[in-house]
């Protein structure tokens, strides 16, 4: 039991939550910038290599375009369908051959941004289906190359969905970097577990949890303000609406991604 | 300049195959604008979108300039895009990126040097009369405005041959009209070969030197809007210059006569009135600048049996009119 009438009681709590938010931070920051990353051209390619579309035939090759598409499409799908626990514990040894270690922060990513990873390429599949398919056509029939093609229209176009997507997976990042802390990973959930629960101090759980809350509401802000600046200009077709339609998929896959991967309660 | 040559394209197989192109065959002269009408479904959409190869025909070819497009493959079809431009009717404009970066982006796609890729698009934007609205996103403009943003774009990498899918159907008539005018100026500015397709006669009536009629895939009518209202029965004629339906009349013959240019003006009917003592009556008539010129069809009821029905036709043909029965 802690004492909270103890001088030393505040200064220590600052520096617990400190600590503890700016590992949730580090680990969050990581992991969300390796989906990035990583996720950003699977998607892509994800929907664009399926039929008729503008990847189908990569090199020419139309099997080639097939393949890759069901290779990724059953791969997402497994990352999508195995709960976050069982990953975690799976991945116990892959993390210890990679980093020597499976406690800790820094371990602690590797089934942060696993779990991450086919989330965000499902966040930009919605965004990339978003984009007008006459837009496509146009480039092609400017005689672009994919490249371009990706760089000038499909990412300008989809880069609001992204960015709103980008605010959701960030929090089920936190979410799951908080389960983490469960089996020692660090951050804020892992001072939630020690101090709130093995201890039963009720303030640090109400400052964890205002903690995440404003961390949770500052990310959406901002990056909902980005998506904004970036792709609000109301058009007759499109804009805004187009926006809040990607908002709304996004909505709609989150709570089945969570239901199967979290519990509603972390112990 | 276009050679479509015996297109065939299918959808799907077995029985509810579609056969969007059934031997398909349009040449399109240098420099001249060439009109596809036809419902919607006709094909008209799949035709086009084999010129630019968008479309794979299962067989037929397609030459432009001398190329066939339709044995092209990779970078080849790439370069051969940037030469055959594209105007759409939903316009297709990036609406997240400036009206001026739309422009060049289709200068990158052609490989310009960035450092001349603004002001090669600005140019273009100055041309459809845009360039003020340049730094604008397309959703901020009209849609005629958007729609010379369009051509801007699909006209920057100085192609010879304009596609245009239906790219009027979307605006008010005003608007159409404005975007007309720009296509038949930049026809006859930069020697474009335009292939358009449309739904509506209007078009054609303004700009075309040619036309086409498609029914469910094949290509009924075409030529110059000359031939085909000297066409008896040309249905393309009979969308220009509406009369109506024939209905019969006891004890007459129905005569419908086209005409353009200058024996629009000759007074054909009371010359025939005053040569055979008949009674002529006109049962509708309608005329049209056709690209600038007069032409126009009458209806005619002529009193008697076929063989002075016969004797009419004769006669006005014999004055350069195009004459003929038509059955009620
Ligand atoms: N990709 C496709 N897959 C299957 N069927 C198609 C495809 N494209 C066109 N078709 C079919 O081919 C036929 C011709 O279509 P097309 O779009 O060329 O017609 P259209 O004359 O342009 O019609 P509209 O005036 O409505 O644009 C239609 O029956 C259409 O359903
Ligand atoms: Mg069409």
């Amino acid at each position: 039991m802690i004492d909270v009438n103890s001088p030393d009681f505040w200064p220590k709590l600052l520096e617990v939550m400190l600590e503890g938010t700016w590992e949730t931070i580090y680990m969050t920051a990581i992991a969300m910038a390796i989906t990035f990353v990583v996720g950003l051209p699977l998607g892509i390619v994800l929907v664009g290599t399926e039929q008729g579309r503008f990847l189908e035939a990569p090199a020419g090759q139309r099997w080639l375009g097939t393949a890759i598409n069901r290779v990724l499409g059953f791969v997402v799908n497994l990352g999508r369908s195995v709960p976050f626990i069982v990953l975690m514990i799976a991945l116990i040894p892959v993390t210890r051959w990679l980093l020597g270690s499976f406690i800790g922060t820094g371990p602690a990513i590797v089934p942060l941004t696993l779990v991450a990873i086919p989330f965000f390429v499902r966040v930009v599949e919605i965004a990339v289906r978003e984009v007008d398919p006459g837009l496509f056509e146009a480039a092609d029939s400017l005689g672009a190359s994919r490249w371009l093609l990706v760089k000038r229209v499909l990412l300008p176009q989809a880069w609001p969905a992204i960015l709103l997507g980008t605010a959701t997976t960030i929090t089920s990042i936190i979410n799951f970097s908080a389960m983490v802390g469960v089996v020692g990973g660090g951050g804020l959930g892992n001072v939630a577990l020690t101090y709130g629960m093995q201890r039963y101090s009720v303030l640090h759980i109400v400052f964890v949890v205002i903690i995440l809350f404003v961390l949770v509401q500052a990310i959406q802000w901002l990056l909902t303000l980005a998506a904004k600046r970036f792709g609000a200009v109301p058009t007759r077709r499109g804009g805004k609406k187009a926006m809040t339609d990607a908002q709304a998929h996004l909505d709609a896959d989150v709570p089945s991604t969570r239901s199967t991967t979290v519990p509603q309660s972390p112990h | 300049m276009i050679s479509i040559e015996h297109v065939s394209r299918r959808f799907g197989d077995g029985p509810d195959a579609v056969v969007a192109l059934d031997d398909v065959s349009i040449e399109v002269p240098r420099g001249s604008i060439f009109g596809v009408v036809g419902q919607s479904g006709a094909g008209k959409s799949t035709l086009l979108r084999t010129v630019n190869a968008l479309e794979r025909p299962d067989s037929g070819r397609v030459v432009v300039d001398g190329v066939d497009v339709t044995a092209l493959e990779g970078k080849a079809l790439l370069k051969e895009r940037h030469r055959i431009g594209m105007v759409f009717q939903h316009f297709n404009l990036v609406g997240n990126r400036s009206v001026v970066q739309n422009v060049e982006f289709a200068l990158e796609a052609v490989g310009t040097p960035k450092a001349q890729r603004r002001s090669k698009a600005l140019e273009m934007l100055d041309f459809v009369g845009l360039a003020h609205r340049a730094d604008d996103r397309p959703g901020q403009l009209s849609g005629g405005q958007r729609q010379r943003v369009g051509i801007a774009r699909a006209l920057a990498s100085k192609p010879d041959v304009l596609l245009s899918d239906e790219a009027t159907s979307a605006l008010d008539p005003e608007t159409t009209r404005s975007i007309l005018e720009l296509i038949q100026r930049l026809s006859r500015e930069l020697g474009l070969t335009v292939l358009l397709i449309t739904h509506e006669m209007e078009v054609v009536k303004r700009i075309c030197d040619a036309a086409a009629l498609m029914e469910t895939g094949r290509v009924i009518e075409q030529g110059s809007l000359d031939e085909l209202i000297r066409t008896p029965g040309s249905r393309v004629a009979a969308e220009l210059f509406p009369v109506g339906e024939a209905h019969y009349i006891p004890g007459h013959r129905i005569v419908d006569i086209t005409y353009r240019g200058l024996s629009a003006d000759r007074p054909i009917i009371a010359q025939l009135t005053r040569e055979f003592g008949l009674d002529v009556s006109i049962l509708g008539a309608a005329l049209e600048t056709l690209n600038g010129q007069q032409a126009g069809r009458t209806r005619l009821a002529v009193p008697g049996d076929a063989s002075v029905s016969f004797k009419v036709i004769d006669r006005l043909t014999a004055q350069g009119v195009t004459a003929w029965e038509v059955h009620a």
